[in-house]
């Protein structure tokens, strides 16, 4: 389907996060390994605040772990010596509820990070986004600001513009958790087509059982927090998907499996919110 | 799209000059009443009807000495304010970025900031060598402390996905700064800066009144207020106060103006 070579693989060794260690002592990862291929499309599926995001932070060094080590294409990111990796457009990250910069059109959103590492030319790097947002279908509001698309195209837009930096690895996070099944069907559809363009290793974290199904390889279940893997569940759905797949047989029965085990995690996550109520 | 904004706009305008018409209105009836109705409303006193002020406006319009008094204010507000703006949004900026500074600075300024610019006007009139200093200095100092902390507490708030964003697509300090502190805080800067002509107009008014004493012409404003209510003359009186609300909403429409071009962002959403 997609050459190994491209993007780069990720390797995630029994990280733990301890939030505050001094102080409220809050455990996010508990000895957590994840193995992720070149080009894979891993989905991270786990209930609310189980460290989901703690994961991506800790991958993009956005913030360091308390143990463990991450490695990008075998080379050292971050380990217990060195708890936060370097920043670097490597690893790019489509945030939770979106941060295109308000102030920018989506082309000069898009065109920022090739200026700013003086990889193009402005010129060169808007040319560039320009085409890069064409392929997306953004051609029409590439001269718009964000607050003045639809919040599809706001994301469709902050995807292009993590891989106009030609990253080893995209990280999302939940990026379509507000919209509405329809929405989100055709971004699901959309990003497989940008995938299959242009394949590059794909961290994508979500809540959302049927898309973890829909559009990953494998799916990776976490444990409510502290989280760490339970179960990883490949997902032998031929690719080129499309929302057909979503009424077939081996969907459906893919979705029981999936359930039974996220609920059982949902269930605790709830019986825990309800101990720290009380 | 356009013609609906258009039409929006214009019902809006009609309101706001029919509001206008009918304020002036029920003024002008409240001041004849005594003449009018034989008898005086409880509570209200003497006042010149608005014919008598529009009147005499139109006169004072072709006097020298009243252009001279907007020129004296306007030109005290624009120094004081740019002064305030040139030192507030670096100053503000610099808090915000740098931890050591703050700690530095902060707590003296959060020491004189309550102090109202006014309580400044003798000690200044003392310290600067010309009068004319002195009142800038407390315009400036009205407006510096509203820009200062609109500044920083915008720049200390923002979203720090948009600094994480920018990192990891390799913006380097300069970039970080200038590409994305600084535009993230011109709302805010624009907040301060609203507040702060805001304030300027009540100050150079005030300090108008108590220091300008003396000087007939080019007193500025708040003195021809001051100025027309010694010389027994409640119309002028008038004229100077909505003088002074026509100047002030002027200058507040050019910060609008000015914050509208610099962030089309901002208001097309
Ligand atoms: N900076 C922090 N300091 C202390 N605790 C934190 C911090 N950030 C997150 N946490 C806690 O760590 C846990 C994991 O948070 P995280 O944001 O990683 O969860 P998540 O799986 O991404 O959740 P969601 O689905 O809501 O996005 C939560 O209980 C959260 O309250
Ligand atoms: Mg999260």
């Amino acid at each position: 389907m997609n050459s190994a070579q491209a993007g780069g693989s990720l390797s995630i060794r029994n990280v733990s996060k301890i939030y505050d260690p001094e102080g409220a002592n809050i455990k996010a990862l508990h000895d957590c390994s994840i193995d992720i291929a070149a080009g894979e499309i891993c989905m991270i599926l786990g209930p609310s605040g189980c460290g989901k995001t703690t994961l991506l932070n800790a991958v993009a060094g956005f913030h360091g772990i308390s143990s463990g080590e991450i490695r990008l294409d075998g080379t050292l990111l971050c380990n217990t010596a060195k708890p936060q990796a370097q920043q670097g457009p490597d690893r790019m990250v489509v945030f939770q509820n979106g941060a295109l910069f308000p102030w920018k059109t989506l082309l000069n959103n898009v065109a920022y990070g090739p200026i700013v590492q003086q990889r193009l030319s402005p010129k060169e790097a808007r040319a560039k986004a320009l085409d890069m947002l064409g392929e997306a279908g953004l051609a029409d509001v590439a001269h718009k600001y964000p607050g003045e698309v639809s919040s599809g195209m706001a994301r469709r837009a902050e995807i292009v513009r993590a891989l106009i930096n030609d990253p080893k690895i995209l990280l999302l996070d939940e990026p379509y958790r507000a919209m509405d099944a329809l929405t989100k069907a055709i971004m699901h559809e959309n990003l497989l087509r940008i995938y299959d363009l242009k394949p590059v290793t794909i961290f994508f974290i979500t809540h959302d059982l049927e898309e973890a199904i829909f559009l990953g390889q494998r799916v990776v279940i976490m444990t409510t927090r502290p989280a760490t893997t339970k179960e990883i569940i490949e997902i032998d759905l031929p690719y080129p998907r499309d929302h057909r797949v979503l009424s077939s047989e081996a969907f459906r029965l893919l979705v029981t499996q999936v359930k039974a085990s996220v609920h059982a995690e949902a269930k605790k996550a709830f019986a825990a919110g309800e101990k720290e109520r009380a | 799209m356009n013609l609906n904004k258009l039409i929006l706009k214009n019902q809006a305008l009609r309101r706001g000059i029919i509001a206008i018409i009918a304020a002036l209105l029920v003024w002008e009836i409240l001041a004849h009443w005594r003449l009018w109705f034989g008898y005086s409303l409880p509570g209200i006193g003497l006042m010149p009807p608005p014919s008598a002020v529009l009147h005499l406006w139109g006169k004072v319009l072709l006097d020298g000495s009243y252009w001279l008094s907007w020129y004296a204010s306007y030109s005290r507000v624009l120094l004081g304010f740019c002064l305030a703006m040139l030192l507030g949004i670096p100053f503000g900026l610099m808090l915000a970025v740098n931890r050591h500074l703050h700690a530095l600075f902060f707590p003296i300024f959060e020491i004189l900031r309550p102090i109202p610019p006014l309580a400044w006007v003798p000690a200044s009139l003392i310290f600067w060598p010309t009068q004319e200093m002195s009142i800038v200095f407390v315009i400036f100092l009205g407006a510096f402390y509203a820009i200062v902390i609109n500044v920083l507490g915008g720049a200390r708030s923002i979203d720090i996905r948009y600094l994480r964003a920018a990192q990891s697509m390799g913006a380097g300090q300069w970039s970080l700064f200038w590409r994305v502190v600084l535009p993230a805080t011109l709302p805010s800067i624009f907040t301060g800066a609203a507040v702060g002509m805001g304030i300027t107009w009540e100050v150079v008014v005030a300090a108008e009144m108590i220091a300008v004493g003396g000087r007939v012409y080019g007193g500025g404003l708040g003195f021809f207020v001051w100025n027309s209510f010694v010389g027994g003359s409640t119309e002028q009186a008038i004229i100077g106060m909505l003088s002074i609300g026509i100047a002030g909403y002027l200058a507040s429409s050019l910060i609008r103006y000015i914050g509208y071009r610099l962030m089309p962002w901002h208001t097309a959403a």
